[in-house]
């Protein structure tokens, strides 16, 4: 895949590397947290902060994003004895991820505060059901939702699978071709032992699985858990300070939409993605194309997402999706796996931040997989991708995230190992 | 007047302040499908704006639109999340390109009109009809009376129009 026009490796615009993830950190992916979002997230920053080798008190900017399902930065602040210079709450999911690390940059760039932590704290299966059931299926039906809920057309899946579907019929792509999303994914998390499914399932049992909505079947769904997961950005040059290699940023995109964003079925192709759009300002100003890079993190909230994704940000033709995810590309130990965590189909839901978490990871070739601790406090890592091993990918130098909200909105992010 | 009724046991709710919302399911209540008509451009829209999609006017007036079409893509749902539809499962929610404007102002373009496949008097599909619609089939509007001042419009199939010999449908039945 050729680099698109305007593509320029050498100059440094648009702060490319100028920025880095320097901190990681989440709670246990689990079922039945016992606790609230304000622990989740405080345990979750807590633990990015300490990663990244720096106090709280280091900490000065503060984001999260939620859909009226989570605490907010005031308390997790407060909790940590951190001082703010900046925090803000914004609402959405997935596509945030991507999306706040650009405006962390933005805000130290203009000098507003000079580390800032992002995190995402939600119990997505013990309170609000990120499959829609629950309280939000019998909420009233008012105003604008009267041309959506009233159809029975309200959770994820029913609202993205017109797009799924007309793809089938665009492009000819088959129901196993995108089963082996998951499949490959769960290979993936064979080898995580943070993943809440760590068991591998076939293409066949993918497609034995009932159906949810046509063309989604249980399994082509991601998990629903409860989790608390943040990172910690600062510039490239405060960042040198810190405990691990830098995940230098290379290039970010946040919530690029399609037209018609009331409604993005009104302006087609709709087996089209954001990433057509999105993608147009992502790999310029990354100064690296598709070919380049190493690892992928293509949202996975449904098989079909990746599948997605994967092709209109240019990783393959249009149309070619379904033969790029089921030809071994994207699994460990192929030319370019996606998701090695096992992402959300496998690992856990949380609205992109654990994609982001994997590849900085990567980039650091310290995969948290099952390879032995060596006397230097490293992983051995053995490239041993069986069922139990190894999941790190070798000499991992490139990664691309891409959060998914909608068929009509995407965000995406570029990193590389320093 | 704000609108607060009941559908299929789901409580339904327009505020008074949302004026579009109220005129378009006003018409839908006269079993009469309208849409706003830019009053700079002429464009038709849905589903209602306060102002044009593509011109950014927000004058426009209600025009009736004719309410057939043919399905660009739908779901089939089985495991239905409201407790609404819990009863009526499989139902299709169906994407319906309409006739009028179709590949305007761009060819990619059309009023992509969103219903439930129906019975003619206007009670969600049973599962043989639900099987027999996919992509391409030939629709026309038909409208289910939600209380005073409301219809949701939905879907039938068309009897009197030509029919693809077969209808794209996902291919695990």
């Amino acid at each position: 895949m050729p680099m698109p026009a305007e593509t320029d490796a050498t100059s440094p615009k648009h702060l490319r590397d100028k920025y880095a993830i320097v901190g990681v950190g989440e709670t246990t992916y689990m079922r039945g947290s016992g606790m609230t979002t304000r622990a989740l997230g405080t345990l979750a920053v807590r633990n990015a902060i300490e990663d990244a080798g720096l106090k709280p008190s280091d900490v000065d900017g503060m984001l999260s994003y939620q859909s009226g399902d989570s605490t907010f930065s005031n308390f997790i602040a407060g909790d940590l004895g951190i001082r703010a210079n900046f925090f803000m709450d914004v609402f959405g999911g997935g596509s945030s991820t991507e999306a706040l690390v650009g405006m962390a940059m933005g805000l130290i760039e203009a000098g507003m505060c000079k580390v800032v932590v992002i995190f995402r704290a939600m119990n997505g299966f013990s309170q609000v059901r990120i499959g829609g059931t629950g309280a939000r299926a019998v909420a009233p039906v008012s105003g604008d939702m009267l041309h959506s809920r009233a159809y029975g057309w309200q959770s994820a899946g029913q609202m993205f699978s017109p797009t799924f579907m007309r793809h089938m019929y665009d492009y000819g792509t088959r129901p196993e071709q995108v089963a082996a999303v998951k499949a490959i994914h769960s290979e993936h998390a064979s080898n995580n032992p943070k993943a809440f499914y760590k068991e591998r399932v076939s293409v066949a049992e993918v497609l034995a699985s009932r159906i949810i909505c046509k063309p989604l079947h249980l399994l082509d769904c991601c998990v629903e858990t409860d989790n608390g997961t943040a990172l910690v950005v600062t510039s490239a040059e405060r960042a040198r300070d810190c405990r691990h290699p830098r995940a230098l940023i290379r290039g970010v995109v946040g919530r690029c939409s399609k037209p018609r964003l009331d409604m993005h079925y009104q302006h087609g192709p709709i087996s089209t993605v954001a990433g057509q759009y999105a993608r147009e300002i992502l790999w310029p100003n990354a100064g690296v194309g598709p070919e380049d890079i190493d690892v992928t993190g293509s949202y996975d909230a449904f098989t079909f997402t990746t599948m997605l994704q994967l092709e209109d940000y240019g990783f393959c033709k249009k149309g070619e999706g379904g033969a790029y995810v089921s030809d071994g590309t994207i699994r460990l130990g192929g030319r370019r796996p996606n998701n090695t965590s096992g992402g959300h189909l496998c690992e856990g839901y949380t609205h992109g931040l654990n994609m982001v978490i994997e590849n900085v990871r990567q980039l650091r070739h310290d995969a948290d997989d099952s390879c032995p601790v060596g006397a230097d406090g490293k992983r051995q890592h053995t490239y041993d991708y069986r069922e139990g091993g190894c999941r790190q990918v070798k000499k991992c130098e490139l990664t691309a995230n891409m959060g998914w909200a909608n068929p009509g909105t995407g965000s995406a992010m570029v990193m590389r190992r320093d | 007047m704000a609108i607060q009724s009941t559908y299929l046991d789901m409580p339904l709710d327009i505020g008074e302040l949302d004026v579009e919302n109220l005129a378009y399911f006003r018409h839908c209540a006269a079993h009469d499908f309208h849409l706003q008509r830019c009053s700079a451009c002429s464009l038709v829209r849905y589903p209602p704006t306060t102002a044009c999609p593509w011109c950014a006017a927000p004058k426009s007036e209600w025009v009736p639109v004719e309410g057939k079409g043919a399905v660009h893509s739908y779901t089939e749902v089985h495991h239905a999340i409201q407790p609404a539809f819990k009863a009526h499962t499989p139902y299709l929610i169906l994407l319906v390109d309409l006739d009028t404007q179709k590949g305007q102002p761009t060819e990619h373009e059309a009023l992509r009109v969103v219903g439930n496949l129906v019975t003619p008097d206007g009670n969600l599909a049973p599962k043989e009809t639900v099987r027999s619609v996919g992509i391409g089939t030939r629709v026309r509007m038909v409208f289910a009376d939600a209380g005073p001042g409301i219809a949701l419009p939905h879907w039938t199939i068309d009897e009197g129009a030509a029919q693809p010999a077969k209808p794209w449908r996902y291919p695990q039945e």
